[in-house]
């Protein structure tokens, strides 16, 4: 191989001796290389051609088997499996503290038309409106024989309707699978509950959304398959709710009045046991809401938690706690509730023109004097007492957990002077939903800690930050007992369930500035049993007149507190709570009074 | 005397041109070759009706185009495999020329047709995709550049093509059409292996591949959700992949019979990319394997074919042009039974399609040309003795 290279050089040597040219062997060099070359290369490309064939041939072989292999399997049923366009069904179920049913869903048939397929429209149209008379004749006349493929008829029909319509025998005539809400209780609880409608909406299913309520508060969640269906336990007790509704509609009738609401809350925790809003609708119909008049008339205004009033003197219990808790009073601190009393030119007056004189804190409340617990306000003076109020939590929206509770923000000056001081110490100048109310009385009934109202089931205790001392707490409840046995509440006995509480009446406001005379907001904010406070309650009637007497009346000791203790002698049993029949140290004061 | 005077009577040297056509053409291929267009317009009368309703055409439209851009191909096929490799070299050099100045000046006058890749030129009665023209003229110019590098005190030509080849494909990935792009580097890759690449390089080329496809799996959400489709053994019947596999299946051995089949009611591409499940729907299994005969038969026999050209550049750009004719094929094929991911790619010669029928007509031309009977000095090699 190394004389190779040699030769040729030789050859040219040779060449050179014998005097020739040479370049023409030099030229024949380079051609026989350059053949070995291709030759070379010729035969490698040979072998690669052929691997690439082979390749090719092999590759072609398989997509013929393949093919086949395809060709031969058994055709498939093709699965519906289009991924996102599936409507997730099955909403879980709302039930209440014991698991009772309070929203399920329902298999029932939504009822469609493709035009296209119909063999008589127009007769079809005819006998539809038959099967349901709310249909318009025209109306499926028109749409069944105009250019439309495809027409919803009634989103849900009842296994009868589905039959009759079936029996027409009409092709273009089908039905869709469908769950609705069903809510089994009817009225029972309305405003928490909400209601559903349908959302997306294909032929074979449908989604169900959440409209108002617990139904739209907790939507994502109902409707969140990775919780297995698990039901939204709520804290209401569906047999109280009942008899609240129950004896609330009565006590509402009774004292003629247009609207009213109820709140029965856990102090310790925070549950709302039943929360009544009336007038009520029915969810399983959800009314439209009302284009026209005043939104706070439509049933579907939750009173409880939308509507935003002046609570009047059920707020002085606020005042002579804070100003025991700040050490500026004690119970029996003397106050002068002598008048005139003006502030910054505004008269404080006391209900009907009366003067009371010297009274302790005790009697101010008892009582219920305005320029008493004014002073007291005065004393404290407006940050403190916005502060207060606001560790309260009556300056924001009640986090109470339904979407409705957002709107009821409550109504304050934004100027907070004195004047303001002294009127909302007696609940004036300042509205809040009564579900503030409620709190701001868990507060003093649980031992001075704030609780924030839930519908969602606790476990235990749920105590927010402490607002007042419990040996403020456990004088001003003391203090609220005596409202009960000895002041404005008396109605409020109920035998075995000591109560305490405070009245509240406000003049209802004028649309245009002012106040009614001959229209108030009677309120009772109540606990019970007096001596160790488990349950606030709190009822509120709306223009309640009681007629009974030679002239109307309408303060709350004589509209709300009645209907309060009746609501009281109903639900304590079914709380649980064992009544004081023994005798004992009050024993004395109830058969006194009776 | 008389020539002396007179010059040379202008005699004809060889024989002519249609007889010696016919002697050197290979007639296997060339049958295939017809007989595909046949099966081509056959299956245009069954898959493009409803896209000719949606169009608001008459039933049969496409067909008549097809036909008639089947006709022209046809002509240009024939013209073209009538030339002598180095004159098809130099028209497909200028070829390429046009056709990379036609791609660079895409993106200024190109139009997308609303699919979101800028690949056409609109000429009004037809549109025009450059890179099918530049596909064959590319392997024509790198072949010869490769060809060139074999001679000695030749020019680097391998290492120009590579230049070349990576611009196109940079080019093509730029518009973006992936599948041209991959056809162009493999037409490349398959021409310098038969140009004799070390192993070693061919190894680290397929490893680079490997790496590529796997940063185009991370960075690119398009491409990712394909190679998922294609790694999912369940089929989602609503996609296009779950229609073609389901109408194969409909099909079976003998088809559900002409002008019966669903698919290409379903299917949008069913003209093109997924005209072998028309095929398989309506005509069967049979047919299915009779066009992967023909496609099998002209590939494999021009490249034995080649296997005896002794040209470097005429083996070269053979064998290019059959690869990415067959790549095509197989891919288009392979998709439809998910032997391989989805790409869009058309069936050559079956396909509906204008400006990319006459390109294949071109290509499967020059193909011809290179696979021409000619003499490859056997006899010096008998007289060298250098038989084997």
């Amino acid at each position: 191989m190394i004389r190779t290279p040699l030769r040729p050089l030789a050859r040219i040597l040779e060449a050179r001796r014998k005097g020739e040219n040479p370049d023409a062997i030099e030229r024949e060099n380079i051609r026989l290389r350059h053949e070995e070359m291709q030759d070379r290369a010729r035969a490698r490309a040979e072998s690669r051609l052929l691997v690439l064939g082979l390749f090719f041939f092999c590759a072609f072989m398989v997509i013929g088997g393949r093919m086949g292999l395809v060709a031969m399997s058994e055709p498939m049923e093709p699965r519906a499996q289009a991924p996102g366009a599936q409507i997730a069904a099955q909403r879980a179920d709302i039930v209440d503290r014991h698991g009772r049913i309070l929203a399920t869903n329902f298999e029932t048939h939504a009822l469609y038309a493709q035009p296209p397929q119909m063999i008589d429209p127009e007769g079809a149209a005819e006998k539809l409106a038959e099967i349901f008379p709310d249909l318009d004749r025209e109306k499926l006349h028109r749409q069944f024989t105009g250019k439309r493929k495809f027409v919803w008829v009634k989103r849900k029909i009842s296994p009868e309707q589905k039959q009759a319509v079936h029996d027409l025998g009409e092709p273009g005539l089908l039905f869709g699978p469908r769950e609705m809400r069903l809510y089994p209780n009817g009225k029972l609880a309305a405003h928490v509950l909400g209601g559903a409608s349908f959302g997306k909406e294909g032929v074979s299913a449908a989604e169900v959304i959440g409209v108002a309520g617990v139904e739209k508060q907790f939507d994502q969640f109902l409707r969140d398959p990775a919780n297995g269906g698990k039901a939204l336990q709520l804290s209401l007790d569906l047999t109280i709710q009942a008899a609240a509704e129950q004896v609330l509609y009565g006590g509402m009738r009774i004292m003629n009045a247009k609207g009213a609401t109820s709140i029965l809350m856990d102090v310790h925790t925070g549950e709302v046991i039943s929360v009544v809003s009336l007038p009520d609708f029915d969810p399983n119909d959800r009314p439209r809401p009302p284009t026209e008049g005043d939104p706070s008339d439509s049933p579907l205004f939750n009173r409880a938690v939308q509507g935003v009033y002046e609570l009047g003197s059920t707020y002085k219990i606020f005042a002579a706690a804070q100003a025991m808790e700040l050490g500026l009073v004690n119970p029996d601190t003397i106050i002068d509730t002598s008048g005139p009393m003006r502030i910054g030119g505004f008269p404080i007056g006391e209900f009907r023109n009366k003067n009371y004189g010297k009274l302790s804190v005790a009697d101010i409340i008892v009582n219920s004097s305005n320029r008493g617990t004014g002073r007291m306000a005065l004393e404290i003076g407006p940050t403190r007492q916005k502060e207060f109020l606001s560790n309260l939590g009556m300056l924001d929206p009640t986090p109470f957990e339904i979407v409705e509770a957002a709107g009821g923000q409550p109504l304050f000056p934004q100027r907070w002077g004195e004047l303001s001081t002294v009127t909302i110490s007696y609940g004036h100048g300042m509205s809040n939903t009564p579900m503030h109310l409620a709190a701001g009385y868990a507060a003093i009934a649980n031992g001075g800690h704030y609780v924030s109202p839930t519908i969602l089931k606790q476990n235990g205790p749920q105590y927010g930050p402490r607002v007042l001392s419990p040996e403020v707490a456990k004088a001003s409840q003391k203090i609220l007992r005596k409202v009960v046995t000895d002041g404005t509440a008396s109605f409020a006995h109920v035998p075995g369930y000591p109560v305490g509480g405070k009245t509240g009446t406000a003049d209802k406001p004028k649309a245009r500035g002012g106040y009614y005379d001959d229209k108030v907001i009677a309120t009772f904010a109540s606990m019970f049993p007096a001596d160790d406070p488990q349950y606030v309650l709190v009822v509120t009637l709306d223009e309640p007149v009681e007629t009974s007497g030679d002239k109307p009346r309408r303060t709350a000791g004589w509209t709300a507190v009645p209907v309060a203790a009746e609501m009281i002698a109903r639900i304590a049993p079914l709380l649980g709570i064992r009544p004081q029949l023994e005798p004992g140290p009050r024993a004395a004061i109830t058969l006194t009074s009776n | 005397m008389t020539e002396m005077v007179y010059g040379a009577v202008p005699a004809q040297g060889g024989e002519p041109i249609l007889p010696k056509w016919w002697r050197t053409i290979d007639k296997w291929t060339i049958s295939c070759v017809l007989i595909l267009f046949a099966i081509g317009l056959l299956l245009g009368f069954a898959a493009s009706p409803p896209l000719a309703e949606r169009n608001g055409h008459d039933p049969f439209h496409y067909v008549e185009r097809q036909a008639f851009f089947g006709g022209l191909a046809l002509i240009a096929m024939i013209v073209t495999s009538m030339m002598s490799p180095t004159l098809v070299r130099r028209l497909a050099v200028l070829g390429f020329l046009v056709a990379f100045v036609g791609l660079a000046l895409l993106p200024f006058f190109g139009t997308d047709f609303g699919k979101g890749a800028v690949r056409w030129y609109s000429l009004g009665f037809a549109s025009v995709q450059p890179s099918e023209f530049l596909k064959p003229g590319f392997v024509v110019v790198a072949a010869w550049m490769m060809a060139a590098s074999h001679q000695i005190h030749g020019p680097p030509g391998t290492a120009w093509s590579f230049a070349l080849c990576v611009a196109i494909v940079l080019m093509l990935a730029l518009q973006p059409d992936f599948g041209q792009a991959c056809l162009v580097l493999f037409g490349w890759g398959v021409m310098y292996f038969v140009a004799g690449a070390p192993m070693l390089l061919l190894v680290i080329m397929a490893g680079m591949v490997v790496l590529a496809g796997s940063f185009a799996y991370a960075n690119s959400e398009h491409f990712a959700r394909r190679i998922d489709g294609f790694l999912n053994p369940e089929i989602d019947p609503t996609t296009q992949l779950g229609y073609a596999t389901n109408a194969i299946r409909e099909g079976g051995l003998l088809g559900v019979g002409v002008g019966e089949g669903e698919v290409k009611w379903s299917l949008p591409d069913a003209h093109t990319d997924f005209i072998i499940a028309v095929a398989a729907e309506e005509y069967g299994l049979i047919l299915v394997l009779i066009i992967i005969g023909l496609y099998t038969s002209i590939v494999v026999r021009s490249l034995l074919r080649l296997m005896r050209e002794r040209d470097t550049f005429v083996r070269l750009a053979g064998t290019g042009l059959a690869c990415i004719f067959a790549v095509q094929a197989m891919i288009n094929m392979g998709v439809a039974v998910r032997l391989l991911p989805a790409k869009g790619m058309t069936l050559p010669f079956v396909s509906y399609g204008g400006s990319s029928l006459i390109a294949g007509g071109i290509a499967v031309g020059m193909l011809l040309a290179f696979t021409r009977t000619r003499p490859q000095g056997q006899i010096g090699d008998i007289l060298r003795g250098r038989v084997r």
